[in-house]
């Protein structure tokens, strides 16, 4: 079980987090433009990388706040977080 | 059996304590400190079990954890009976019931011992082979298969006993309190580090505790008094915490382990009322230093499984610490040194050794030196061939080695034994530090796997790490931990250690036989009884994968996860494969450790514990007043109201005539209530919902859906605007959480700059729903100063109100069609005000009413019920609900998904109403719904998603999910049952006053 350091509220245990998929999809500003096919890449396309991932969490029983992180889904060690809207400290 | 098996010569057994436990029905004695193993081969007995598939009889093998053959049933017919404990974990109390499991009629006389001599026609893959065909006998074969699978009995009541969870948090775990163990938890703990100490073992200092050979030797004093003062120190630091009978289950990621703490197996069951029994011990530790030890081998040679076959460092331990005999005559058999100091244990007690059979030619060390002159004979260059004796070994059979170990040549000699020894050298117990995600790696020399990649904050210690000397040990486990604590002070100085020991071992994996491998039974997994003849057909049959021969011949797949014979099992495949040991890795150690009871995994979470439930502020007077429950999310919500041995169809239509009739009465605390505050609420509002909310005025309400971004419909609810800025938003009971994170997440990531404040309040309100033609006269009676006129107060709006001088909001709002108002306040308010409607409504039949009603009802006028009737493949066009779908908006959640080629087909499924041609006949909900039943294979059109009886309309109404349904109406359609086939038309989904006449009525 990780330890997460929540940039908000320091170290807890993930069982007080949720998981929330890609990070840094960001939603068309007008949906109406796109067609079937730009819709769908962002509706339903997600990287599932053996290796560094941008993730989405989310401290749901804790301070509420989502936030990103970088983890290597190889191993497991999350090599940052950071806030939302923030660029990733790490490539 | 003789008494003289017993040696008083242990400090760690207390002979003026003696314990009478029974075994097989037959009562034995012990005495306190021994555990079931040990006092039952003080008395003699080695046979206690039977072999999983051939019925073999197996005795005592270990002293440990890793022990195969001797699992039991404890506490026989009990509610706490437990079966596959491990006799040599048991420690003995007064009054201890055991038998042996897997035989009938009893373990001295098996019938299934058959198998056995079946056993030619029995080899890996049997069943998978022989039950194949024909197919259709596969439900003959199951019932005989499944009767004569599986070990012991599951308890058939509820566990008495009480488990807990508890979670440490220390700098340092130390796993494992040998000697090693020992020295890492007090430099750790006097160095200022929080340490915790664990082992699985109800004493300290693991196998050198008990280690009084002259032989080794730390700073001139005898390893076990040296080791004695040191565990005497340690329990004195105040920094250290010590766990003993506590096994670590498993180690996780980022340093989190589970362990097993054992708090009263050991006591006698009386004295263990109203403790905990077992505690599950969550441990993050910041470092973790694993000192598992190491597992004797075993030897693999024909018929190497017989009771009195044992170990040889078990029968060292159960003389030395036990001071138990496990034999009057006894063979060693070995291919390193360690049996030598077994010996010695034995000779100092003048126990007859009749010889040791060593696979070397050569042997050089002080202790074999030593053996030798006590005129015992060596057999050097030897292996032993056979055995002998069914119920106990009686003979061994024994040949020389030819040089390349790969036969046996000349005269096979005949010896006399009731125990033989075997060693086959240690295998590094590395299963917490696999699990963890380490990565091991191959150590020619003694062909043993060893740590090799840390995957998070650890270190492995003494023979896990495989270190086997006694110097070595010492020497490395300093210098380790200093390194790795990144301390000077050592609290060690000037160590000095002898040891007699010569590490060199003659490494055979499968010893030869005179006999070709086909004829031979050379168990390598004791438990589940494969043999290297099964792993050799496993490779002949083109298995080459280690995890696929372990599934085809079930080898390390018993409780003892092959703690004993994994090893041997990958030497025999690379050695028959002609491959490099090493390379084909090693099975999965996975978790637990060892078998946990099911009551230690889930602690205190039993009974109504199990899963947490909500109740509404009204919930008592619901049980005050007969109400059966359901389970909605987590919490319980009124089902029915049965009155006079009322069924629930027989009360439920009662209760939904009475709502329409006069009044009703609904507990609607549940809906999740959400308090949505900020200068951007109605922009936000208008971005989640797909209808528009800004020009909604102050004090009305409104009802909204909410989709996902993929256009499918999420929740609905009635939303209400309190104030400019404020609004309160109701939701489905089961999506309220949901609902919350979802609005919090588009929030927080997508719409940061919007200024909009939201939170919870389901829990600050109680929420009365009154309802039906008098409803208005009721609540007027209990809110007197509020103006319930059509003109001041019309449907979909909402009032700020006074009960009492208690603030309350009243909306007017309906989910059943009629006349009614939903009364909102302080939750320890909402059943007091709930009485105060029964009371006001005592002249109109006020009819509490429960969830199936309010579906009912609901039903009967076409409203959806998120979840029952849509179920995430639904849009709000497929619920024939396009009016609720605004065109003028720009954007909404889920906006752009209604027009994708997908969403736009004609033929989706859509809702629609569903009238039976038999008024009386009731749909079943889920029944699938077709056209034509003569088509092969039938194309099912969609499914039944509501269905009740109606009083009021006195027919059958269902809603239901149709291909192409919104173009069907009045078309007939069948649902097939299993003995016959419903005929339906195709209906509007609104089947009472669609005219709204009821909800508009002057009262």
């Amino acid at each position: 079980m990780f330890l997460i350091n929540c940039p908000f509220c320091g170290e807890r245990e993930q069982s007080e987090f949720k998981a929330g998929g890609e990070a840094h999809i960001v939603r068309p500003k007008q949906p109406t433009e796109l067609s079937d096919d730009e819709w769908a890449e962002y509706l339903f396309m997600r990287k599932n990388i053996k290796g560094v991932q941008f993730e989405r969490w989310n401290h749901v029983h804790g301070c509420r706040k989502w936030f990103n992180m970088v983890r290597d889904t190889s191993n497991d060690q999350i090599k940052a977080v950071y806030k939302m809207g923030e660029k990733p400290p790490v490539k | 059996m003789s008494n003289n098996l017993r040696f008083k010569t242990s400090k760690f057994i207390d002979e003026t304590y003696r314990v009478s436990f029974k075994f097989n029905n037959k009562t034995y004695f012990g005495f306190k400190g021994d555990t079931l193993a040990s006092a039952l081969l003080a008395n003699g007995i080695h046979l206690v079990g039977r072999s999983f598939k051939y019925h073999r009889p197996r005795g005592i093998m270990t002293s440990g954890s890793e022990e195969p053959n001797a699992i039991i049933q404890l506490h026989d017919n009990s509610s706490r009976t437990e079966p596959n404990v491990r006799a040599t974990e048991v420690e003995i109390y007064e009054g201890l019931v055991a038998s042996s499991q897997n035989c009938w009629p009893s373990v001295n006389f098996d019938i299934g011992g058959i198998n056995n001599l079946l056993s030619p026609i029995l080899p890996a893959g049997f069943y998978y082979k022989t039950f194949m065909w024909p197919a259709s006998f596969w439900e003959k074969y199951e019932y005989f298969i499944r009767k004569s699978a599986g070990l012991g009995k599951s308890p058939k009541v509820a566990d008495p006993d009480i488990y807990e969870h508890k979670y440490i948090h220390c700098d340092v775990l130390v796993i494992g309190a040998g000697i090693s163990g020992i020295m890492a938890a007090k430099m750790a703990a006097k160095n200022g580090f929080k340490t915790l100490l664990v082992d699985e073992k109800s004493y300290l200092g693991g196998s050198s505790i008990y280690d009084n050979s002259e032989f080794s030797k730390i700073n001139n004093q005898i390893t076990s008094s040296w080791l004695e003062k040191e565990i005497n120190e340690i329990s004195k630091l105040e920094n250290l915490e010590i766990k003993i009978r506590t096994s670590v289950a498993a180690y996780h990621g980022y340093n989190f382990l589970l362990a097993r703490e054992n708090l009263t197996d050991h006591l006698p069951i009386n004295q263990r009322e109203n403790k905990v029994r077992q505690r599950l011990l969550k441990i993050r530790a910041k470092k973790v230093i694993t000192a598992t030890g190491s597992i004797e081998r075993p030897l693999i040679f024909d018929n190497n499984d017989r009771p009195g076959i044992m170990l040889s460092s078990a029968i060292k331990k159960y003389i030395d610490l036990y001071g138990v005999a496990c034999g009057e005559n006894n063979i060693l058999f070995t291919n390193n040194d360690t049996v030598y100091e077994t010996a010695m244990s034995l000779i100092q007690r003048g126990i007859k050794i009749n010889a040791i059979i060593d696979n070397r030619e050569q042997i050089d060390s002080k202790i074999s030196y030593e053996v030798e002159k006590n005129n015992i004979k060596i057999y050097k260059g030897y292996s032993v061939v056979d055995t002998y004796g069914y119920r106990r070994i009686n003979k061994i059979s024994i040949m020389k080695l030819s040089k390349d170990g790969q036969t046996v040549i000349g005269d096979k000699t005949k010896l006399n034994c009731d125990c033989l020894g075997v060693s086959g050298g240690w295998t590094p117990a590395v299963h917490l530090f696999t699990q963890s995600g380490g990565k091991l790696k191959f150590r020619d020399e003694d062909q043993i796997f060893i740590p090799n990649v840390y995957p998070s904050d650890q270190i492995s210690i003494g023979s896990c790490n495989g270190e086997f000397g006694l110097d070595e040990i010492i020497k490395n486990t300093l210098s380790s931990i200093k390194k790795f604590l990144n301390i000077d002070n050592s609290e060690y100085k000037n160590i000095e250690t002898v040891s007699g020991l010569n590490l060199l071992k003659r490494n055979i994996w499968l010893l030869p036989s005179d006999k070709p491998v086909g004829k031979t039974k050379s168990f390598v997994d004791y438990q589940n009884d494969a043999t290297a003849k099964d792993i050799k057909l496993a490779l002949r049959e083109g298995f080459r994968s280690i995890e696929h021969v372990k599934r085809y011949t079930t080898t390390g797949m018993g409780t003892d996860q092959g703690k004993l014979g994994n090893m041997h099992a990958l030497g025999i495949i690379s050695e028959t494969a002609g491959t490099k040991m090493g390379e084909h890795g090693t099975t999965t150690f996975r978790p637990p450790y060892t078998p946990l009871t099911f009551g230690t995994i889930v602690g205190r979470n039993v009974g109504e514990f199990f899963d947490i439930f909500r109740r509404t502020p009204i919930h008592d007077w619901h049980v005050a007043n007969n109400a059966e429950f359901e389970n909605v999310g987590q919490w319980k919500r009124a089902w029915y109201y049965p009155k006079d041995n009322e069924n629930m169809h027989q009360a439920v239509q009662r209760e939904s005539k009475a709502a329409r009739d006069s009044a009703g009465i609904l507990d609607a605390s549940t809906l999740g209530k959400i308090d949505i505050q900020g200068t951007d609420a109605s922009e936000f509002l208008n971005r989640v919902y797909t209808n528009a909310w800004s020009k909604l005025a102050v004090g009305k309400c409104r009802y909204g859906l909410m989709l996902n971004e993929d256009g499918m419909v999420y929740d609905d609810g009635v939303t209400t605007r309190l104030g400019e800025n404020h609004y309160i938003m109701t939701t489905t009971t089961g999506g309220a959480a949901n609902v919350l994170g979802k609005l919090e997440d588009y929030l927080q990531t997508e719409w940061p700059e919007l200024d909009v404040y939201l939170s919870s309040v389901t829990d600050h309100y109680a929420t009365i729903s009154v309802c039906g033609p008098n409803s208005k006269k009721i609540v007027s009676k209990v809110i007197p100063d509020l103006d319930l006129s059509d003109e001041k107060f019309p449907h979909m709006s909402f009032k700020n109100a006074k009960i009492n001088n208690i603030k309350c909001r009243v909306m007017r709002i309906s989910f059943t069609g009629e006349h009614s108002y939903e009364i909102n306040i302080q939750a320890n308010f909402g059943k007091s005000v709930w009485e105060k409607c029964m009371e006001a409504g005592k002249d109109f039949n006020i009819t509490p009413y429960g969830t199936e009603t309010m579906h009912l009802l609901r039903a009967e006028k076409g409203f959806i019920i998120v979840g029952q009737d849509t179920d995430a493949t639904l849009t709000p066009i497929d619920l024939q609900m396009d009016w609720i779908v605004s065109k003028k908006k720009y954007d909404f959640i889920g906006k752009r998904s209604l027009y994708r080629s997908d969403t736009i087909r004609e033929d989706r499924k859509q809702l629609v109403g569903l009238l039976t041609e038999n008024p009386e006949e009731v749909l079943e909900e889920g029944a699938q719904i077709v056209a034509d039943i003569k088509k092969s294979p039938i194309e099912m059109l969609g499914h039944v998603t509501s269905s009740y009886y109606s009083p009021n309309l006195k027919k059958s109404i269902a809603l239901g999910v149709v291909k192409g349904g919104k173009n069907m109406l009045g078309q007939k359609l069948i649902i097939p049952m299993e003995n016959k086939n419903i005929n339906v038309t195709v209906a509007d989904p609104v089947f009472l006053d669609k005219e709204g006449e009821r909800l508009n009525a002057k009262l």
